[in-house]
């Protein structure tokens, strides 16, 4: 059955299965012991009435008084809780009888009333209550009957009377035979037997009832919850969280999952990173082998040419753009390689105004034919920085091509806008910690747990026999951090570097925003970085960098008129391998350009709307 | 046997006619061969001062081609080129023993660089083996090394130092190869170098430049001064007045494994 499948109701029919059985057995015993006091009640009831009838008809009896003993018997007899009073003889002959019918009809020894005796070959003279009691039904579809013998001894008085009606030797007259109806009883009794049965029902509902609520709030519910979160986790949905608003066992399995969910998110992003950048140095192997053979063709034979041509200047001019434009391929075909291996720029000072001005006339054919306008807008106060030109100029050349694509041929023309600007920015936010170390100088840095893609900076905490490890966010100022372990405010807690246990611990400076332990370490040359034990706590110094104050940034926007990204689309576009463009592109531009960006130590952000234009935002920091 | 300059093995027939070309107009005498085997096949009638060879060749690839070479006792030089111009296939070229590596495309000149030191190294070799015959200490080609240098191919040396550092400079034979010393062009404090990567351009009277591979990947902290000033002191002195520049390494274990341990020169 489909409705037993699920915990909640499984718990809640044994649950309900358990108190029925209970109360079964319990009202059997109960109604049992209840039957039994109820006869036995009726049984003393009933010897007491024949003791009475017996002790009441003597006097007459002695005086053989037969018509007042009639009398009194019938007078008993039709009182309502008594069925019938009659007296035997010893031939079993009705002498007296409440029912006057019967006076006189002999009754056979083998009668119900008589067998307690008589059942014996020689009948019994002396027999206890329980066996004189006799319980019947008159009629198979009558009530239930209790009958009462009493026997009636011979007395001295008996025998001495006037009338000598009974000689010496006989022990036992007659028997006097009371019954009493036990309907009332019966029905008590059914009362309580159904009474029973109802409660039985009741407990099992109501028990079943607050159990099933119970399971379904504290159990199902959450379970559900679980169930729902696999589901999500399983379609690949590795950002879903379960709310943690219990502290049981539900609530710690939700935490874990979601602790758990999230560390798979991170190795699955740098998996699928790391990932694409091995088929992406395949690629640029492959390629790089494929495009420099016919290169050397084009870049010998040039530079040949030139060699040869020296007397000729107007030659000299045309194959100097030949040689340097082939040069530059190989640049472009070396930074791919470069890119797949992650290795440093070639930085030098230089102007970026000229570095844009210079792929501006790279891109001019390719935007005439989409009748796209480049308008540089470039400030005049932007100071040189220190990069690698060639990288940048590829930079550019990639987003004014992108921004083109987007633009598209059908759309009749647009308008990109390179802006550059110098503007102060202030550190916290921006600031990444490259290098982080303990006392004894080990490096923090933790390559395998990334925040936003970037190593984080691993410290180990201990607090009250609990040890693990904190990830601190690497962007000053963002907090971003991952809690191994998680201390209550307020805690002792020992933060120590992993590598050599030396504290990290910030004596007598409690944190200043919640109380909590404080830690420090150095970041070589730049200081130290205060920060709080506190998981809820955000508070984080670094005197150093907040003393230099706002820093000096070179900002490149380009903005084009062109299609837009669309929002779900914007976190993932500087992934290998991610387009937009369907066959068209590659997917590689925006991610070398987002690792030449990072080499630089600058940030790219991209702002957009669907139908109105993309903008990209570079910020290079101009002191590296 | 028939005696000719250059052999140049390459599946790419673009290349190998454009060495014919760059290297005949110099007056060199050039032979083609589109496989290792061919190669093999001409080296077996014919002596060369010096091969030129691809890397990614079908069939039998240059370092197995290289190996081959030494196995046949063929003294000529080689110089290794390849499309894919990693850090990782230079080392890999001169830790195998071909004399230079140059990354495609290459222009004229850089070729022409590449070919004149070889050609010059092959003439050393020559030079150095017919004094060991005679047996004139005074007349050495050209100095090795202090035994505890490291040195990359023939082309630089690396010096460890007490202080965690190295010191990086030209061997006295890669400076012997190139004719007409004019200056060095040198990387500045705060550079990244590379094992295999260029680390120093020497400029020459017939203004051919020539590139020296760096034998270590780091960072470089000192510049030689001395050197900047004036490029002689490097061939007067090449291992201790002429070193290039102090360098803090990333890697140095993991460099010195692409390393030939100078000690192991003086046997």
């Amino acid at each position: 059955m489909k409705i037993f499948r699920t915990l909640g109701s499984k718990l809640t029919v044994a649950v309900g299965v358990i108190a029925l059985v209970t109360i079964a057995i319990f009202a059997f015993f109960n109604s049992r012991s209840d039957n039994k006091n109820l006869l036995a009640e009726v049984e003393r009831h009933a010897n007491q009435l024949s003791e009475a009838v017996k002790s009441s008809t003597e006097f007459d009896m002695l005086l053989n008084q037969r018509d007042r003993i009639h009398e009194t018997i019938k007078r008993l007899g039709n009182q309502e809780s008594i069925q019938r009073i009659r007296i035997l003889n010893k031939a079993g002959q009705i002498i007296y009888s409440s029912d006057t019918t019967e006076i006189g009809k002999a009754v056979d020894k083998k009668a119900e009333a008589c067998t307690m005796c008589h059942s014996a070959s020689e009948p019994l003279e002396r027999v206890g209550i329980k066996d004189r009691t006799r319980v019947f039904r008159v009629h198979p579809d009558s009530g239930r009957t209790l009958g009462i013998i009493n026997p009636i001894y011979n007395t001295t008085s008996c025998s001495s009377a006037a009338c000598h009606a009974h000689p010496k030797s006989q022990k036992v007259l007659g028997v006097l035979d009371v019954t009493l109806p036990l309907a009332e009883i019966d029905r008590a009794i059914r009362q309580g037997q159904r009474d029973v049965v109802l409660l039985a029902a009741g407990a099992f509902f109501a028990l079943s009832l607050i159990i099933g609520l119970l399971v379904r709030r504290w159990v199902a519910l959450p379970v559900r919850r679980l169930v729902e979160a696999t589901r999500h986790v399983a379609g690949g949905d590795l950002n879903y969280v379960i709310p943690e608003e219990r502290d049981d066992e539900l609530g710690m399995l939700a935490r874990s999952f979601n602790n758990m969910t999230q560390r798979l998110s991170e190795a699955r992003l740098q998996l699928v990173q790391s990932d694409k950048l091995a088929s992406l140095g395949r690629l640029a192997a492959g390629v790089a082998h494929e495009i420099n053979n016919p290169l050397t063709g084009v870049l010998t034979y040039s530079s040949f040419l030139q060699k040869r041509t020296k007397d000729q200047p107007d030659v000299q001019d045309d194959l100097k753009v030949i040689v340097r434009e082939t040069i530059r391929c190989r640049e472009i075909v070396k930074s791919l390689l470069d890119f797949a291996r992650q290795s440093v720029p070639k930085k030098s000072a230089a102007a970026i105004n000229e570095i844009i001005a210079r792929a501006a006339v790279v891109v001019e054919n390719q935007l005439s034919l989409n009748q796209v306008r480049l308008a540089q807008e470039l400030g005049a106060d932007v100071p040189p920085i220190t990069v690698d030109a060639n990288q940048l100029q590829q930079v550019f050349i990639n987003l004014f091509v992108n921004a083109s694509d987007a633009i598209g041929p059908d759309a009749g023309g647009g308008t990109i806008t390179v802006t550059t600007s110098r503007l102060k920015l202030s550190p916290i936010g921006i600031t990444q910690v490259k290098q982080a170390q303990c006392p004894k100088r080990h490096s923090l840095i933790n390559a395998e747990v990334r925040i936003d893609g970037k190593p984080s900076i691993r410290v180990r905490a201990r607090f009250e026999g609990n040890e693990g490890f904190i990830y601190r966010d690497p962007m000053y100022g963002l907090a971003r951090h991952q809690f191994g372990i998680a201390p209550e405010p307020g805690m002792d807690v020992q933060v120590t570097c992993p590598e050599c246990s030396s504290a990290l611990n910030v004596h007598g400076s409690p944190c200043p925003d919640c109380g909590s332990a404080t830690f420090a370490f150095e970041v070589p040359g730049k200081g130290m970085v205060e920060g709080c034990t506190n998981r809820a706590c955000t508070w984080q110094r670094w005197a150093e960098l907040e003393r230099l104050g706002d820093r000096d940034f070179v900002e490149i926007r380009v903005k084009d008129t062109g299609s837009g990204i669309a929002r779900d689309e914007l976190p993932r576009i500087f992934e290998p391998f991610y387009s937009t463009k369907g066959q068209k592109g590659n997917g590689l531009g925006l991610a070398v350009i987002w690792g030449i960006v990072d080499n630089h130590n600058g940030a790219i952000t991209v702002e957009s709307e669907v139908g109105v234009g993309t903008t990209f935002i570079i910020r290079i920091p101009v002191e590296p | 046997m028939t005696a000719r300059d250059i052999l140049v093995v390459d599946d790419e027939q673009v290349i190998t006619q454009a060495v014919v070309r760059v290297c005949g107009a110099e007056g060199l005498s050039v032979d083609v061969a589109s496989s290792a085997e061919q190669g093999l096949s001409h080296l077996a009638r014919t002596t060369y001062r010096l091969i030129i060879s691809d890397v990614m060749m079908a069939d039998i690839d240059g370092f197995a081609f290289l190996i081959e070479l030494r196995r046949r006792h063929v003294r000529a030089p080689l110089i290794m080129t390849t499309g894919m111009s990693t850090m990782e296939n230079a080392v890999r070229a001169l830790v195998s023993g071909a004399i230079d590596f140059i990354p495609k495309p290459f222009t004229a000149d850089e070729l022409l660089a590449a070919v004149r030191r070889g050609l010059r190294f092959a003439t050393l070799q020559d030079e150095a083996e017919s004094t060991a015959l005679d047996a004139r200490p005074d007349s050495i080609a050209w100095v090795p090394p202090p035994p505890q240098y490291h040195r990359l191919g023939y082309a630089s040396w690396l010096a460890t130092e007490v202080s965690g550092t190295v010191k990086v400079g030209i061997t006295d034979l890669f400076l012997r190869t190139i004719d007409g010393l004019q200056g060095v062009a040198l990387a500045a404090v705060g550079d990244e170098l590379l094992q295999g990567g260029r680390c120093a351009t020497i400029t020459t009277a017939d203004g051919l430049e020539h590139g020296v591979l760096g034998p270590v990947t780091g960072r470089v902290v000192e510049v030689n001064d001395a050197v900047a000033a004036a490029s002689a002191v490097i061939e007067r002195d090449p291992y201790f007045e002429g070193w290039l520049y102090r360098v803090l390494p990333s890697e140095l274990q993991y460099d010195l494994l692409h390393l030939t341990a100078c000690s192991s020169d003086r046997m």
